[in-house]
């Protein structure tokens, strides 16, 4: 061997020697780091610009919005503002908080939310999230820490809009970097600051000590956040076994029941916002003769099947069986209002019998995911004598059919974007637009009137009656919220919400 | 020989452009676009914005030449996810998955020649065997697989390596035998018929017959003119890691151009898609008609055939 080989072996030797001493920072505990692995990342830091629940997380920890609504009380409460009030059904005013800073030290006031109302709702803001922004006309500045914001209509779900997607940012150091350097190093007033973003890779987060200290949401308890983009399934569950990871969610069961076996780490399954529900053609949208326009047809739908069988053996975890047509946590959402039907296959039967269907009849049902839960409650109907040939496709072919009104039977799912109020549920399906198959104009009446009243009272009230008729009617039938896992290190002390926004800021060390 | 490099060429330019065809219609076959762009719960307004803003209304023989324009400049577009080029991304990307395919097929090499050399010596003995069953059951496993199998043992039970990521050279080191190992049959076969035809020419006898020690007629002598095509393969072999690597990147958490074709191919991202699968196929074009070239130099009989 040359002199030269040997030198070049030596020196490769001597970085290879030095970069293993260079290990990665350890996750967890000791060094107050907790790291947290997902499967995707958000396109863009920016909370308005990324449509993805990694998005949302980084949103609600490194991010404030006006108003905050408690989880555990469900009641909105002040954060950047300080109070509110409705001048007219169209404006809101809002007094802001003072001595509040940005994670830059830029002081928060009546500029900042000013100029990130407006600039959201521009075209060229190119937002990813419309919906969560689409309501707002414009906010002016009525003083250094008051607001005035003027919406397109009469809009009462804007305050579980201001206290959610909508988070602040600073309008001086926006305008100074623009989208792109605020995507890269972003700055909000939130309990967590972001510290590094490395696209593909992950975001690093510190806890904010300039907080403001009267804050509802509280300090940060961990010192450090770490959020990793593992694409595997299995190679999150592997680092969470080795402690590369501290915290992981959306487990599949069978994973989450081999992590509960082990020592350290712990499994939380908790429920989350998404409904499953079976809509039927009532207003006979596929064919003039449609079995489902026949009230008692639809009614022994919902008496065939065994949604809590299905619940117990198939969703299992935190899942629960739903009666109305929206989650029970959002505004205006009673599932105790409305009627109930329970399993009862004999009078189904009897049901189907009296409106002339007393062997039956054949059908079709459409699906696009957990086609387990589909084929369990078409083996229910079979029992009943409704023979329904399932067809299973892509999530974006489904709703094309389904807006065109080609879908008799839909099993399908609802997430409702996490927004706490029954507008975001209950009105996609039956206030007469492409996704309506029962077109009852009593009740798009009930629920366009509640979309727009801004007492609160008098909004439930519409709501409950429009959820009674649904019920009563069985337009739809209910079928059961989801429910996920979460898995992390036992060192760790974490509450999980329907919502599915991750509070880290809540968490800590045990 | 130029008229066999131009011949060459010429294959290789009809296969790129029908790469590009073929991906270009597969992704556009697979669905609505501006649907799956706008996500599950979009309104109808929503998508048909998407599709003006996109340009998805335009006849799919427009979009295709539009694209093959800036393509050829190197030039994909803008990502529908990321507001970046498509041509930053990828070269963000392109180092962790050359490092990756590099650090496999040294491993593939390392492995294979040693055990091809070792079977030849014996051919057909119990040796010959046990080599060969080393080298096939790395293409015998399915490397997803096998790459699951290394996680648990050699991540989990014995805690030797890091599990995912690419912050360090440990961190290849799983991924890069997961992938190398399915390139070692081929280049193990290669390297022994090679070996064996060496050993049996006259030279060959002839370093024996002066009395040369063993190790020194293996080495300097026999491989040392066998291992020549091996060079080819190993080139045609590392266009298939790179092309591999797309499921070995998603295992490892390795944020290469795999990790970002897989990502993409789930989110739609289809000019990402569409630029990835385009290089990936341009490298693995161009490693065979290197590989082509480099044999006809060292075979005269394949030129004319």
């Amino acid at each position: 061997m040359s002199i030269e080989i040997k030198k070049a072996v030596l020196s490769s030797a001597a970085v290879a020697a030095a970069l293993a001493v260079a290990q990665p920072a350890l996750a967890g505990k000791a060094n107050d780091t907790l790291v947290y692995a997902s499967d995707s990342e958000p396109e863009s830091v920016s909370p308005y610009h990324n449509n993805v629940r990694e998005g949302v997380i980084l949103a609600r920890n490194a991010w404030d919005t006006l108003l905050w609504r408690d989880p555990g009380s469900g009641e909105y409460v002040p954060l950047l503002a300080t109070s509110w009030e409705w001048v007219d059904d169209k404006t809101l005013d809002v007094e802001l908080r003072q001595g509040v800073t940005f994670h830059n030290g830029e002081p928060f006031d009546a500029d900042d939310v000013v100029f990130t109302f407006n600039y959201v709702v521009t075209p060229e803001a190119k937002v990813v999230t419309k919906q969560n922004v689409e309501w707002i006309e414009s906010a002016e500045k009525l003083g250094p820490y008051k607001v005035r914001i003027h919406t397109k209509g009469p809009f009462p779900a804007a305050l579980e809009y201001l206290s959610g997607p909508t988070p602040i940012y600073p309008n001086e150091y926006f305008e100074k970097v623009g989208l792109e350097g605020y995507s890269k190093a972003p700055v909000g007033t939130g309990p967590y600051k972001i510290t590094r973003v490395d696209v593909g890779k992950g975001v690093s987060l510190e806890k904010f000590d300039g907080y403001f200290k009267d804050s509802p949401r509280g300090e940060a308890s961990i010192g450090k956040l770490e959020f990793r983009v593992i694409p595997d399934a299995e190679t999150r569950v592997a680092e969470l076994m080795t402690g590369g990871v501290d915290w992981i969610w959306r487990v599949p069961a069978d994973q989450a029941d081999q992590l509960e076996q082990m020592p350290n780490v712990e499994v939380l399954n908790a429920e989350t916002m998404r409904v499953a529900y079976l809509a039927m053609d009532a207003a006979g949208r596929t064919a003039e003769d449609s079995p489902f326009k026949d009230i008692r047809v639809r009614r022994a739908v919902a008496h065939a099947i065994d949604r809590q069988a299905i619940v117990d053996n198939l969703v299992r975890g935190a899942s629960r069986v739903m009666h109305a047509a929206c989650f029970p946590s959002q505004f205006g959402c009673d599932m105790e209002a409305v009627k109930k039907y329970e399993y009862d296959p004999a009078k189904a039967k009897e049901l189907l019998a009296e409106a002339g269907y007393k062997d039956g009849f054949k059908t079709d049902i459409y699906a696009y995911r957990e086609r387990e839960y589909t084929e369990a409650m078409m083996g229910y109907l079979r029992d009943v004598g409704i023979d329904a040939n399932l067809h299973f496709l892509k999530y974006a072919a489904l709703r094309d059919l389904q807006r065109a009104g080609k879908v008799p039977l839909n099993s399908q799912t609802w997430g409702s974007f996490s927004v706490n109020d029954v507008s975001a549920f209950t009105g996609v399906y039956f206030k007469g637009g492409p996704d309506d198959y029962a077109m009852d104009a009593e009740v798009t009446e009930l629920l366009e009137k509640g979309d727009v009243t801004t007492d609160p009272a008098k909004r439930k009230e519409l709501y409950r009656e429009a959820l009674q008729k649904i019920a009563e009617q069985a337009y739809w039938l209910p079928l059961f919220s989801y429910s996920t896992n979460y898995a992390f290190t036992s060192d760790l002390s974490f509450e999980a919400q329907p919502d599915e926004v991750v509070r880290f800021y809540m968490a800590s060390w045990k | 020989m130029i008229g066999y490099i131009l011949r060459r060429a010429a294959v290789a330019l009809s296969v790129a452009f029908t790469v590009s065809v073929v991906s270009f219609l597969l992704l556009h076959l697979s669905g609505d676009l501006a649907v799956a762009i706008a996500g599950p719960e979009a309104t109808p307004a929503q998508v048909e914005q998407i599709r003006l803003e996109y340009g998805l209304d335009r006849p799919l023989w427009v979009q295709y030449g539009e694209w093959l324009a800036g393509a050829v400049q190197f030039d994909f577009g803008r990502s529908f996810f990321f507001r970046e080029d498509v041509s930053t991304l990828v070269l963000d990307r392109l180092p962790v998955t050359m490092t990756l395919g590099a650090i496999a097929l040294a491993f593939a090499v390392v492995l294979a020649v040693p055990l091809g050399v070792v079977a030849a010596i014996r051919p057909n003995s119990w040796l010959d065997r046990v080599a060969l069953t080393i080298a096939v059951a790395g293409q015998a496993m399915p490397s997803f697989w096998f790459a699951l199998v290394l996680i648990l043992v050699v991540g989990v039970q014995l805690r030797w390596l890091p599990i995912s990521g690419n912050d360090t050279w440990q961190h290849f080191v799983l991924p890069a035998i997961a992938l190398g190992y399915y390139a070692t049959p081929a280049i193990m076969r290669l390297t022994r018929t090679g070996m064996l035809d060496v050993l049996s020419s006259d030279y060959i006898r002839t370093a024996r017959a002066k009395g040369l020690r063993t190790s020194t007629v293996l080495v300097k002598h026999a491989l040392r003119n066998a291992i020549i095509p091996v060079v080819a393969l190993a080139a045609v072999q590392l266009g298939f890691m790179l092309g591999g690597s797309v499921v070995i990147e998603t295992i490892f958490a390795l944020h290469g151009l795999g990790h970002l074709a897989w990502e993409s191919i789930s989110r739609n991202d289809f000019p990402v898609v569409q630029a990835v699968v385009l290089i990936l196929a341009m490298f693995y074009i161009l490693l065979t008609f290197l590989a082509d070239l480099l044999n006809a130099w060292l075979d005269p009989k394949i030129r004319v055939a």
